[in-house]
């Protein structure tokens, strides 16, 4: 099943998904966008360790646990963030960073 | 040949929707095309034999975290209202920094051959997941397990303390 998929097809998927996480973070100017872009990058490091575990080490289980551990630390992050997110709009009534300049220098 | 025409597949759609996540300028698309990206990779699970992360996958990520991101969307801007994107100029220094990062990051990981170990099929089912996460063996993640629940209620009350009105200073 999986051997005529290399792993490095996984790896390439994932190193895509991540940067361009990282480029959704660097240019999106808004909160909530910039959050989703944080969630591919978390979402690309799953596929990692889940690939990992079930072509190096398919009897162990490290590669699940740090999987969920991540998603239910995805979950918490999310949730503060949005919430946070929510007080910013209340006080400022905007979202973009630009806009958020209040304790700047 | 059927699990790598899906595995292409989902690849596909993990590759564009995420480029159309941090390219589209209206917001609430964004947040469909995460969800599209989530989708796929619950699938890519699923082509691993991975039942249960896929289901995970499916319920926390999928089904949580992205709802939780749609309500806020509506509650924080309108639907008409188009992102502001960074200057051109940002924008290109951005996509050569990145280009240049997953050049090294792929250079080095085609380089490296990893030797899969196909001897063992694990059959895997929630049974041996569930023993092991509350197991406090040698391979037990009992201590994890207890980690993360209190950390999921400290941001649970967290958020909730953070987005609540105040009040006094109303008044």
């Amino acid at each position: 099943m999986i051997q005529n998929i290399p792993l490095s097809y996984y790896l390439v998927i994932s190193t895509f998904m991540f940067f361009i996480g990282i480029y959704g973070f660097l240019t999106r100017r808004n909160l909530i966008t910039m959050l989703m872009s944080i969630e591919l990058i978390l979402n690309s490091v799953n596929i990692n360790f889940v690939a990992f575990n079930r072509y190096l080490y398919p009897q162990q289980l490290q590669g699940h646990f740090f999987m969920l551990i991540v998603i239910a630390v995805a979950a918490a992050e999310a949730a503060v963030a949005i919430a946070i997110i929510i007080n910013i709009y209340r006080n400022f009534k905007s979202i973009d960073v630009e806009n958020v300049d209040e304790m700047k220098y | 040949m059927l699990n790598e025409v899906m595995f292409y597949l989902f690849g596909a759609m993990i590759l564009t929707f995420s480029v159309l996540t941090v390219t589209t300028r209206r917001i609430l698309r964004a947040a469909v095309y995460l969800l599209f990206v989530l989708i796929s990779t619950a699938g890519l699970y699923f082509s691993l034999n991975y039942n249960f992360l896929a289901a995970v996958q499916l319920t926390v990520y999928a089904g949580g975290i992205v709802v939780l991101i749609i309500f806020s969307i509506l509650l924080t801007s309108h639907l008409s209202e188009r992102a502001v994107m960074a200057p051109l100029k940002q924008s290109i220094f951005s996509a050569l920094a990145t280009l240049a990062g997953a050049t090294l990051t792929l250079m080095t990981i085609l380089r490296f051959s990893f030797v899969p170990n196909t001897g063992v099929d694990p059959q895997l089912n929630i049974t041996d997941i569930g023993n092991s996460m509350v197991s406090y063996n040698r391979d037990g993640y009992a201590l994890p397990f207890e980690v993360i629940s209190v950390l999921l209620l400290a941001a649970m009350i967290g958020a909730i303390v953070v987005a609540k009105k105040e009040r006094k200073l109303k008044e």
